[in-house]
């Protein structure tokens, strides 16, 4: 029989999940990680003992009352972590579980699949102690772990304050914040961002409360290079007043996240270039429905609005689901959703601008500087590439490999299509999208497969 | 308007070495290619190099081709990742060896110098390869290369040999006004030629219908994947006989692998499909048991034409003087496909092939009626 299916049990595939369950129909959620709550309300292993507080900050109380939902479901889902989703078509998800394959039908399935960080590079990126914002915050929600001791956050985007604020008050000694976005373009996105004044706030509270313990935030600062030996020892930015020195051994940087869209490429989802975002994104009504019938997207694998925004398209996405197999649905919520969805989205309009996207690395990323960690791949092979012709990004990377190794391109990707861009002087919506192929993530030869 | 020599419809290896052996020649070219040079399946293909275990028909083209691939680098600028690494070919039955020896015996004389092997000469010489071989036949001068790489390239020398090359320049019209072809494309060009090659790979069958002589083509797709970067083992190229799978490393380590067929996502993509990418996943390990616990990090496919005999169509329409075809390699055409550029240039510059293509006749599809 086939399933209704929800991929990804962060905040949207467990928000999915419940108003399928509350419904009366039991869906399968998939999910790579043990345990629900994806990215952002990781949770730490079963024996950890710290307290939500410690871990989530203020937003305990969301993180709680979503762990809380996928606790209570448990019995009431087919729930399979650790469990990957490898490959989609015809119908059927491919997965990979504990060295087993098997398939899956499906009637309907919610994508739900999340967002890592985008990552322009600078020197020295690769060097150990080097960390996206994200894999920083994941170090010390899952593990109790900083990525150092004396470590500097970097880039900009939201998580830019919040994780170095989490480091500061787990402990850790954050030597400074390098905000690449300047003063001036945050005080002109203010008015977008007053139609959220409560994540505000909590921006703001952040800043001050890293200042106010001493921790130098610097604005409109370029992270210009990391260096060290074996591992980072010291990096040097600049700003309006020239180039800066300082001594850390551990650096967290990002430019915001980007959403991790490959599962719908592969279930044949439409996608269509979005500005705000600076990527390919598949299309979806405001429910949530792709432009295939039996494919529903949520959260921010299908461009980045957030975790509060996630748990209503997670719940959007599962109603639009319901009303299309049949079921009644509460006549006011999907109205009421799609206005908070829309609220968040103004918001999340007014973040672009405040953390706007820095144009100039493109231009200015030196030849050397390794894009591509999987293959080797340096911006100078791109541009090299670029110059012989080449300016579709799928034939740059048949050309020189990159986006080609274990990451499929999810870690260089969107930095590639800049450099491609500046190089064939093209805006970044016309040289193409990097097409998707199985598996999304490796794939183990011997595995067990599932008749 | 533009007035050439001779129009190449499809920038694979093909269309790609005729325009660049007839630019050689002084002849003025146009390469029309409706997507990019070496896109499909001339540049996502295995990249075996290899003319073991061919038709002993296509021998002597792939015998010339062979003498063109030592010439890759002066010919190409580029190496491409071409080595001579040889072929190994695995017989996994007693009866599959002596299949293998069959053909050893009747393509001696055409220069491959095959050397079968037995179960411990191949223990012996190829330790790597898995207790499920029984024995193999060595090509030691076959070898591999990148298609991504040179199949582009080729496109790109003709480009400097004064080809005019033409990518996303669909063609839309072919018309033959007695005297030369018309051929338009999307972007708005119009050619004239005295000479029309028709080297569209899978999509070669709806210009020789227009021309009234129609070919029962139909599309594959391999499912081909490679792994992340191991230590180097494999030092050749493998194959086995009565098909299967097929496996090379590449200098950077990471091992290519293709087997079975994948499905079309629309008239021009392909995907390898997941019972395909399994099955040479559990394949493998027999064969080359080093890739246990290895990860296959891509998978992809292409799409490829194939006619019943699996023999390609190259020479002379029977139709329609000066047209001329090559197409439907049937999955074997990354070898052989300079050598079917070169033929071609013999034609156009000295009336015939200086090899017999008589094998690879279109009329062979078309009983000829007597009235």
């Amino acid at each position: 029989m086939k399933s209704v299916v929800i991929i990804g049990a962060g905040p949207a595939g467990i928000r999915a999940a419940q108003t399928l369950v509350e419904h009366g129909v039991r869906p399968v959620l998939l999910d790579e990680a043990a345990r629900g709550g994806g990215q952002i309300y990781r949770r730490q292993p079963a024996n950890f003992k710290r307290s939500a507080v410690k871990l989530y900050g203020f937003e305990a109380r969301k993180a709680n009352a979503l762990h809380q939902t996928i606790d209570t479901l448990r019995e009431q889902l087919d729930y399979r972590p650790e469990t990957l989703v490898w490959n989609a078509e015809d119908g059927t998800l491919d997965t990979l579980h504990d060295g087993h394959a098997a398939r899956l039908a499906f009637s309907k399935v919610i994508v739900a699949t999340g967002a890592t960080d985008r990552i322009l590079p600078v020197p020295g990126w690769t060097l150990p102690g080097v960390y996206s914002l994200g894999a920083a915050q994941i170090a010390l929600k899952f593990q109790g772990c900083a990525i150092g001791e004396r470590v500097v956050f970097a880039g900009s985007g939201p998580l830019l304050y919040l994780v170095a604020y989490q480091y500061a008050k787990a402990g850790a000694k954050v030597v400074a914040v390098l905000d690449s976005s300047p003063f001036s373009a945050q005080a002109r996105a203010l008015p977008g961002l007053l139609s959220q004044p409560a994540t505000l706030a909590k921006g703001i509270y952040y800043r001050g409360w890293l200042t106010a313990h001493g921790i130098a935030v610097h604005q409109g600062a370029t992270l210009n290079r990391i260096d060290g030996e074996q591992r980072v020892q010291s990096l040097k930015w600049s700003d309006s007043n020239g180039q800066h020195q300082l001594d850390c051994d551990a650096v967290a940087f990002a430019h915001g996240l980007r959403s991790e869209t490959q599962l719908a490429d592969l279930l044949g989802c439409e996608f269509a270039w979005n500005p705000l975002n600076r990527a390919w994104l598949p299309t979806r009504d405001n429910a949530g429905r792709s432009s295939i019938a039996q494919v529903y997207l949520a959260g921010d694998g299908a461009g980045i609005m957030g975790a509060d925004a996630a748990e209503m398209a997670g719940e959007r996405a599962a109603l639009a689901l319901l009303e299309d197999i049949g079921y009644l649905i509460p006549p006011q919520r999907p109205a009421q959703l799609e206005q908070s969805l829309k609220r968040i989205g103004d918001f999340r309009q007014g973040l672009e601008r405040a953390f706007a996207f820095p144009e100039h690395w493109a231009a200015e990323v030196a030849d050397d500087v390794m894009v591509c960690r999987c293959e080797e791949v340096r911006a100078g092979d791109i541009r090299e590439v670029v110059r012989e012709g080449h300016w579709e990004i799928n034939r740059v990377k048949a050309h020189c490999r990159v986006g080609m190794g274990r990451c499929q391109g999810r870690m260089c990707g969107a930095a590639a299509a800049e450099i491609i861009a500046r190089e064939s002087q093209r805006p970044v919506s016309e040289i193409g999208r990097l097409r998707a192929q199985a598996p999304i993530k490796p794939l183990p030869f011997g595995l067990e497969i599932e008749a | 308007m533009i007035e050439v020599d001779a129009v190449i419809i499809g920038g694979g290896i093909v269309g790609a070495s005729a325009a660049l052996f007839l630019g050689k020649t002084g002849r003025r070219v146009a390469l029309l290619e409706r997507d990019f040079c070496g896109s499909h399946s001339s540049g996502v293909n295995y990249g075996g190099v290899r003319r073991q275990g061919r038709p002993l028909s296509q021998l002597p083209l792939s015998q010339k081709a062979h003498a063109i691939w030592a010439q890759l680098p002066q010919l190409i600028g580029i190496d491409g990742e071409y080595q001579r690494s040889g072929h190994l070919k695995l017989a996994r039955s007693l009866n599959d060896l002596l299949a293998l020896q069959d053909y050893a015996d009747s393509s001696q004389g055409f220069g491959l110098d095959l050397q079968v092997l037995d179960r411990a000469q191949l223990r012996a010489r190829f330790p790597w390869v898995g207790d499920v071989a029984v024995g193999a036949s060595y090509c030691p001068d076959d070898g591999h290369a990148n298609p991504r790489l040179v199949s582009p390239a080729f496109a790109q020398a003709a480009r400097r040999h004064g080809a005019q090359v033409h990518e996303q320049c669909a063609v839309t019209s072919v018309e033959h006004d007695g005297q030369r072809f018309r051929v338009r494309t999307q972007t708005g060009l119009e050619l004239h030629a005295p000479w029309l090659l028709n080297c569209a790979g899978a999509w070669a069958g709806n210009l020789a219908a227009q021309f009234g002589e129609p070919v029962p083509m139909h599309s594959g797709h391999p499912a081909m994947l490679v792994t992340e970067p191991l230590p180097l083992v494999m030092n050749a190229s493998t194959g086995v006989e009565g098909g299967g799978i097929y496996a090379r490393q590449v200098a950077r380590g990471n091992c290519v692998l293709g087997g079975g067929q994948g499905f079309a996502l629309d008239n021009a993509r392909a995907r390898p499909g997941q019972s395909a990418v399994l099955e040479i996943l559990r394949q493998a390990v027999e064969l080359y048991p080093f890739l246990e616990g290895a990860q296959a990090i891509r998978t992809w496919s292409g799409t490829e034409g194939y006619l019943p005999d699996r023999q390609p169509v190259i020479g002379h329409s029977r139709t329609q003087p000066g047209l001329l075809h090559a197409f439907g390699f049937a999955g074997a055409g990354f070898q052989i496909g300079p050598a079917v550029g070169q033929a071609l240039t013999e034609i156009i510059c000295s009336g015939a092939s200086k090899t017999s293509l008589d094998a690879f006749s279109i009329t062979r599809f078309h009983s000829i009626s007597v009235a």
